[in-house]
């Protein structure tokens, strides 16, 4: 069933699902961008509409809602240990079906990911519905459609914003509230962006060898890429992170534990006891980010692990697109083939 | 030709070298211009001059070979660009009302660099209102970080764009790459405590450069910007220096009521039975102690603001250059 409601309808309808759940969007932080004077889009806890930024992609991923870059997982004292309690009021995320389809990806790897489920991801997962923003026509740097991904239809709600009102598709009853019942009706199905302006050919998962692994195509990014990591802390679908334990007694029997986001581009994500390093050379580090992404995780999960979201492309300094990677790499395996 | 020398100089044409022969500074603040005033420069150093500008080291444009008789002319066609300038004095036919007060200068800050903090232009043109027209000789400089393109170092007054970095340990991954860098660019400010990152406020410059190279924006840029500024910096036959430090962390009203009191300072102090006396000989004579009190005189002080007890300048002197024999 769809409702169709002016922008004030809207705010009393956000307004009454406040009282169940906090409400996460993209929000405009002002004076937060790095460089004086501009401002940084990144997820937030809304109150009304006008907070809710829609005219720019997010620089940062809602993937910090429900995988929080730094968690404490426990406190320990002695042999004994104790996980925090954390906020448990339901939270309603807004997102496009790129990140929706993301999460999908992080659930994979947190919950259907052999045998163990994460309990510090489940536990904030389950308090987590999805409201969809209606997304047709996309950012210069997305390339979702080539990825699968510009439809999603695990949402809760759908959304469409115009310019004077907003059409919502509520799935879970639960969010209907008399806001909505009070409301026009509408006949809405959201819409998906059925073509980017960047497209991406993924080399087929077989042909890329031990040959594409040495392709001088790597050093290029050894030149380029300056591991900064912008590429993977803006990634919906990066999961990786490293623990941390705190000691808070000289003994070291008091103390925590955490987790915090990590990233292949970063220096040091690979150091190993010992001063040994996996991954030296910056484009080394691109090709295990670029093999995890559209080769590995598929071998895995037979679903590529990109999203096609074009944020590592908005954030590289070093103007390093990912999708021009995947294109070359394609054309590198398809020169290949040929010549076998 | 009778010419009198203290009126076209105050009216910003110069005595050249070639007899009869005078040549006009454009003032351009922040050397931040349009580019329609472009034709109207041109117009000028064509039909009045050789067809050239020099474009000079305080950012401003130099028409050389003008006849002085043509003074009166050129003012009139000039006023367009002393209007742009955006004084509150009321604009004439009569050209520029002062020339001692040096354009200010500043590098092109946050409208197109990554690393300023501010908006150079702008307090370039606010200033620019603040103090011009005067006829004593200031030298006045902004630059938007300590990188200091525009040689805030070499002026009478230089301001340097800082911000007070904010970390957001909730956000931070403990990558080090602002540990790093501040220790291998900057001063060491930061280093690594328990995961988290600790910044000393006493060594940290207020560059931005953690800011910069965070990747996850646990450094951001705190509300209000500040300033320090560098003094007394010169060149010259006598004994040229670069300007120390005078105030940290200052707001924008401070930085801009020293410069304003310090007129008065030199109105006080200057030696009038010389030609011209510089600023910063001026400070040599009377002293720091004194200086510091007659131009904070009044001002409000913002919370944050540091102010040096004393100042050490260096700088030689020309008279002492005795590491040199002939060969
Ligand atoms: S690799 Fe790039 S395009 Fe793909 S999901 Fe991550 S940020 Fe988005
Ligand atoms: S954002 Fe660009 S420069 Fe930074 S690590 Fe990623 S690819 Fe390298
Ligand atoms: S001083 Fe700083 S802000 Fe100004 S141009 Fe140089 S680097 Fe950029
Ligand atoms: S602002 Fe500059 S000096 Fe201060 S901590 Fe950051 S990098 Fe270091
Ligand atoms: S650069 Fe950012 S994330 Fe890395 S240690 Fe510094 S504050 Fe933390």
């Amino acid at each position: 069933m769809g409702y169709k409601l002016s922008p004030l309808a809207f705010d009393y309808y956000l307004k009454a699902l406040r009282n169940t759940y906090r409400i996460f969007a993209p929000v405009l932080q002002k004076g937060k961008g790095k460089f004086a004077g501009t401002d940084v889009i990144s997820y937030g806890e809304i109150n009304s509409l006008d907070d809710i930024m829609l005219d720019r992609k997010s620089y940062f991923s809602p993937k910090e809602v429900l995988y929080p870059i730094r968690e404490t997982l426990f406190y320990f004292l002695n042999d004994e240990t104790k996980a925090p309690a954390i906020n448990v009021k339901p939270i309603l995320i807004l997102v496009r079906p790129c990140d929706l389809n993301g999460i999908g990806k992080l659930d994979r790897v947190f919950l259907n990911n052999g045998q163990e489920v994460d309990f510090y991801y489940a536990r904030r997962r389950e308090l987590i519905k999805f409201a969809m923003i209606e997304c047709v026509e996309g950012f210069d740097t997305c390339f979702c459609v080539s990825m699968d991904s510009n439809v999603a239809n695990n949402y809760d709600m759908a959304v469409r914003f115009d310019e004077d009102n907003i059409t919502v598709k509520v799935v879970d009853k639960s969010l209907i509230t008399k806001d909505l019942t009070h409301a026009d009706t509408a006949i809405f199905e959201p819409a998906f962006i059925q073509e980017n302006k960047v497209k991406v050919t993924i080399p087929e998962v077989d042909l890329v060898t031990k040959k594409t692994f040495d392709h001088e195509l790597w050093e290029e990014y050894t030149s380029r890429c300056i591991a900064c990591g912008r590429c993977n802390t803006s990634c919906i679908t990066c999961s990786c992170y490293t623990m941390q334990d705190i000691k808070l007694s000289d003994d070291k029997k008091i103390g925590e534990r955490r987790r915090v986001w990590a990233g292949c581009h970063i220096d040091g994500f690979t150091n190993m006891a010992g001063g040994h390093n996996f991954r030296k050379k910056n484009g080394e580090k691109m090709r295990f980010k670029t093999m995890h992404k559209i080769n590995d995780f598929y071998k895995r999960f037979n679903e590529h692990m990109c999203v096609g979201c074009g944020r590592c492309d908005d954030v590289c300094p070093e103007y390093i697109s990912f999708s021009k990677c995947i294109n070359k790499l394609n054309a590198i395996v398809r020169e290949e083939t040929l010549h076998e | 030709m009778g010419i009198n020398g203290k009126i076209v100089t105050k009216n910003a044409y110069r005595i050249t070298k070639t007899r009869n022969k005078t040549a006009l500074r454009i003032r351009v603040p922040g050397g931040y211009i349009k580019v329609k005033h472009f034709t109207l420069i041109q117009s000028i150093a064509e039909e009045y001059g050789d067809g050239t500008v020099h474009i000079t080291t305080r950012q401003g444009f130099e028409i050389p070979h003008i006849d002085f008789d043509k003074i009166a002319q050129i003012n009139k066609k000039i006023r367009p660009l002393i209007e742009s300038l955006g004084l509150d004095i009321e604009v004439t036919d009569y050209g520029y009302p002062a020339a001692g007060t040096r354009n200010i200068s500043a590098c092109v800050g946050s409208r197109i660099c990554p690393q300023a903090n501010n908006d150079t232009t702008k307090i370039a043109r606010k200033i620019e209102r603040t103090i011009y027209p005067n006829d004593f000789h200031f030298k006045v400089a902004i630059t938007g970080c300590p990188n200091d393109c525009i040689k805030a170092h070499m002026q009478d007054f230089g301001i340097i764009c800082t911000t007070d970095p904010q970390y957001d340990a909730n956000r931070c991954i403990s990558c080090k790459a602002c540990v790093k860098n501040c220790k291998k660019n900057v001063t060491g400010a930061l280093e690594m405590n328990n995961f988290n990152v600790k910044r000393d406020a006493e060594k940290c410059i207020g560059c931005g450069e953690c800011i910069l190279k965070c990747p996850i924006g646990a450094w951001s840029r705190g509300e209000t910007p500040y300033y320090r500024m560098v003094i007394m910096g010169r060149t010259g036959k006598k004994n040229p220096r670069i300007a120390m430090p005078f105030i940290k962390w200052s707001s924008e009203d401070v930085v801009v009521g020293v410069i304003k009191n310090t007129y008065a300072f030199v109105g006080r102090h200057i030696d009038r039975s010389l030609p011209k006396e510089h600023i910063g000989y001026i400070v040599d004579r009377v002293g720091y102690q004194v200086f510091k009190q007659e131009v904070m005189e009044g001002l409000k002080l913002n919370k944050k603001i540091q102010i040096a007890e004393n100042i050490q300048w260096h700088g030689y002197y020309y008279k002492q250059d005795n590491q040199f024999k002939s060969i």
